[in-house]
């Protein structure tokens, strides 16, 4: 059955490609979460991780340390970012610190331009990339690397959140920051901790990508703004919805491109967004009480 | 009382505006035609600036799709006059009409929620028409760009060279300028303002916050359709990367850069981000030989970051130092982008 | 009152919070020109009341008539065009603006200038813009600020930006303003002026509701008040009649919090 295997085809590529919005859609949520700021530097984040590891491996690095390089350069380079724009701007309002991370989000890809060009680049997939048959659809295994490691990351970070004293400090500061406070918790340290964590995962999430579609300086703007609308459409507050979000819009490009126009792949997701925002604006998959969790 | 006692709360004089204008028609008495076509594309820009000045800081909202309603102008004036053949003044109108519909379209529901909605609703719409000026090609010509575009005629006369367009826009600009300082200093902007100064008292006093936004979102698409629709019989040729939500994002540092609390950083902003971009096309290949691409988003987005971390109200308050010496007392600024004291995250507890 | 003419009458209001009845079935009127008054101690209910009746809380069951309009499920700016004003406990001026704005800014609802005609700046908006600032002056003097018209709002004392606040709602000719604590902050002379105030403006015929735990001025100025503790009415009438009523007299002395109120007048 030929359309069987074209639909189970298109069905792992947008899996593929949802797994990596979903990484990325989780970085946004708990910055959005504890900070309350829409960080549009977010894909940026996953722009970094590509290119460092690419540099590193054409530096004779061994992939894996690379990535795991790429990294904690990408979660310091969050650091950073938060400590000099976010922190030093913490007491302006809610739209300069959005707009901050804009400007944050154009400067670095500028930084990008002026290290790697504007050429597109390339990482060697994580291991052999002989493509698997699998119920007549033809799997590679680097899309499997995808899916696999954002499930992982997906899962560990849920047990950070929900069993880890820091993790729990970090939800703590997003039901009640005030109440957080009395505890002893810092909510400035929350914001640098979030920050990191979500650079460190968008960061892997662009290694991940780079050996399916390449990496280049301008990558992570719509990665970043795909995360985004994932994101909304899951439902903005909510990791998990958000992760759902992700994957639905990934099988949903996936089978816009594959069974229409790929040109058009962008008009359905954002149009979705719309309709979201217009009908539903706490998200698909929100719980209805819209706690911020 | 009478009008002049208004002047102890506005400065609504026609002076000041009259005087910047008079001396910059002035310009291309000794300006080279590079000069002109400077100044010009400042003037397509101030044109946008001025409505999503209002829009950012008056209105307290952003846009990420501004970009879109340029180009909703520049394609609805193109189509109009080199395929149909009508009036470019008509299709300036049409352009503008479908602006302000679409604007309505997405403001309606997204003011109704709190929040940055309008910044994601409008990124969303801008990737969305910018798609669509790619894919209609039959209308558009895709990426390929629309050629042939007609000069504008008023009378007869074509506005052909750099110089007579640059009159042109300008007079576009004064006008909007002047049309947005009266809403300012009216009924309108004190409402808008008492949404910055305090959102449960302008309520109780019975400001309908949801209207005044939109209205405003409106107007800055109405201004910025008819920049499109000008640019697009000024250059003839257009094509879809002229409306990227790059455009847009750009727009939106103008903006900030020259400052959002008074109408005059929209063209402080334009002239800032046009020259810089000149003045970076011109040195930076000198310190950088290989370098390619928009390399100057690097210092744009710096720029913005720390324009915004140190001079939160633009440059504008700068100029005003320095003019103060001049002038009075100029308007206090409403408070949407000086740094106030609400704690980071404050939105936590909704 | 001679001519008693019903202007606000809240019937049955009640507000749960998950469970907790903050409010339970409170009615009573107000007759037109009264200085109408609820009083009752810290956590009575009083501010959950004072919210329905503008518009901030949605009530959970009862109504709120004025004038024979039901204003349940109003938004604020929508009784405030029904000719409901108020202040705020927690002073709310527009700290953005000159002190003549504010009071030009609760004149929003009697002027007729849309952003187009504001954006030609046709005569009509010249016109009514001069007119508006007269009559803002006016209200200015009227509370005895007019002096400090065209400093910034949130430089002046604190006493003054409740004064400010009053002209800001008063300029739109309510028929009724409601204070929220009004006496809250204040010290004697302020308080007195701010009384002054209230009674000159009830002489021209204005309509007031406020809540207050300051005993001493509420039993001084109000015409009739009601008693609310633990959300239930628990009694109403004239400040003599209150003075005698048992139930009253057991809650603002029975317990400590309630005393707090009376220490503090």
């Amino acid at each position: 059955m030929e359309t069987f295997s074209q639909m189970l085809q298109l069905l792992f590529s947008g899996l593929t490609i949802g797994a990596i919005y979903a990484l990325i859609a989780v970085g946004f949520v708990i910055i959005y979460n504890v900070t309350g700021i829409l960080n549009f530097a977010q894909g940026e984040f996953a722009m970094f991780g590509a290119l460092i590891s690419i540099s590193l491996v054409k530096a004779n690095l061994p992939l894996w340390l690379a990535i795991i390089l790429s990294i904690v350069i990408v979660a310091v380079i969050g650091a950073v970012f938060e400590r000099t724009a976010i922190h030093t701007a913490r007491k302006s309002s809610m739209t300069t610190l959005i707009i901050i991370t804009i400007g944050v989000s154009i400067a670095f890809r500028g930084i990008a331009i002026l290290i790697w060009g504007t050429q597109a680049q390339s990482l060697p997939p994580f291991t052999d990339n002989t493509p698997i048959k699998f119920l007549e659809a033809v799997l590679l295994p680097q899309n499997l690397w995808a899916i696999g490691l954002a499930i992982v990351i997906l899962i560990a970070m849920m047990y950070f959140f929900n069993y880890t004293f820091t993790g729990k400090s970090l939800t703590a500061c997003v039901v009640n920051p005030f109440a957080a406070r009395l505890m002893g918790i810092n909510p400035n340290k929350m914001s640098l901790l979030a920050v990191v964590v979500s650079a460190g995962v968008g960061a892997l999430a662009g290694t991940v990508i780079a050996p399916i579609s390449g990496a280049s300086y301008d990558m992570g703007m719509m990665l970043g703004i795909k995360a985004f609308v994932a994101a909304v459409v899951g439902g903005l507050t909510n990791a998990p919805a958000a992760i759902a979000g992700a994957f639905l819009i990934g099988i949903i490009e996936a089978f816009t491109e594959g069974l229409w126009s790929s040109g058009l792949k962008d008009v359905v997701s954002f149009s979705l967004l719309l309709l979201i925002l217009f009908v539903k604006p706490e998200g698909l998959f929100a719980k209805a009480s819209g706690k911020r969790v | 009382m009478n009008k002049k006692s208004l002047k102890l709360i506005y400065n609504n004089s026609l002076v000041g505006p009259s005087i910047f204008f008079a001396l910059l028609f002035c310009i291309p008495l000794v300006g080279s035609n590079y000069t002109l076509a400077i100044l010009t594309m400042i003037g397509f820009y101030a044109l946008v600036c001025i409505g999503l000045t209002m829009l950012t800081g008056y209105a307290g909202q952003i846009s990420l799709g501004h970009a879109a309603f340029y180009g909703i102008g520049a394609y609805t004036s193109a189509y109009m006059t080199a395929t149909l053949g009508l009036s470019p003044w008509l299709a300036i109108l049409v352009g503008a009409f479908i602006s302000a519909l679409v604007a309505l379209l997405i403001g309606i529901p997204t003011f109704k929620l709190k929040g940055y909605y309008l910044a994601l609703a409008t990124l969303g719409f801008g990737i969305i028409v910018y798609t669509a000026f790619k894919e209609l090609t039959s209308i558009t010509g895709g990426s390929n760009g629309f050629f042939g575009i007609p000069a504008i005629q008023l009378f007869g006369f074509e506005f052909v060279t750099d110089q007579s367009f640059f009159y042109l826009i300008w007079l576009f600009v004064f006008i909007a300028l002047i049309f947005s300082r009266n809403i300012i200093h009216s009924r309108i902007g004190r409402g808008l303002r008492s949404i910055e100064g305090s959102e449960i008292a302008a309520d109780a006093v019975g400001v309908n916050l949801m209207k005044y936004k939109l209205q405003i979102f409106v107007i800055s698409a109405i201004f910025t359709s008819i920049s499109g629709s000008l640019l697009a019989h000024y250059v003839s040729f257009i094509n879809p990367t002229l409306f990227t939500a790059n455009t847009s994002i750009y727009l939106l540092i103008m903006v900030i850069i020259g400052g959002v609390n008074n109408i005059w950083g929209a063209i402080v902003g334009s002239a800032t981000y046009v020259l810089l971009g000149e003045l970076l096309k011109h040195f930076v290949p000198v310190f950088f030989p290989n370098i390619g691409g928009e390399f100057e988003i690097v210092f744009f987005g710096l720029l913005l970051v720390l324009t915004l971390i140190y001079m939160p109200n633009g440059l504008v308050p700068q100029f005003m130092k320095i003019a103060g010496k001049f002038q009075k007392k100029e308007r206090p600024a409403p408070i949407a982008f000086t740094i106030d004291t609400q704690a980071t995250g404050g939105e936590v507890n909704d | 009152m001679t001519n008693k003419e019903l202007i606000l009458s809240v019937e049955n209001l009640t507000k749960v919070f998950g469970g907790v009845i903050a409010v339970d079935n409170v009615s009573f009127t107000i007759n037109k020109g009264e200085i109408f008054a609820v009083i009752g101690p810290n956590g009575a209910g009083k501010t959950t009341l004072f919210n329905m009746i503008t518009g901030v809380l949605p009530s959970s069951s009862g109504n709120v008539y004025f004038q024979g309009k039901r204003l349940t499920r109003k938004k604020p700016y929508q009784i405030a065009q029904a000719g409901v004003t108020r202040t705020f406990q927690n002073l709310e001026v527009f700290d953005n603006m000159t002190v003549i704005e504010n009071v030009m800014t609760g004149a929003h609802i009697t002027m007729k200038t849309n952003i187009l005609t504001a954006g030609l700046r046709l005569p009509t908006v010249v016109k009514e813009e001069v007119y508006t600032m007269e009559k803002a002056l006016q209200c200015l003097k009227d509370v005895g600020i007019a002096e400090f018209a065209y400093e910034m709002a949130d430089k002046l004392p604190y006493g003054s930006q409740r004064l400010l606040e009053i002209a800001r709602a008063a300029i739109s000719n309510p028929q009724l303003i409601l204070l929220d604590e009004p006496m809250a902050g204040l010290n004697a002379e302020e308080s007195r002026q701010l009384v002054e105030v209230i009674l000159k403006m009830r002489a021209k015929g204005m309509t007031f509701l406020f809540v207050e735990h300051d005993m001493e001025t509420v039993m001084s100025i109000s015409d009739r008040l009601v008693v609310v503790d633990n959300g239930v009415k628990i009694g109403e009438g004239t400040p003599e009649e209150i003075y005698k009523n048992p139930k009253v007299v057991a809650a603002y002395l029975g317990d400590d919090e309630a005393e707090e109120g009376v220490v503090y007048a």
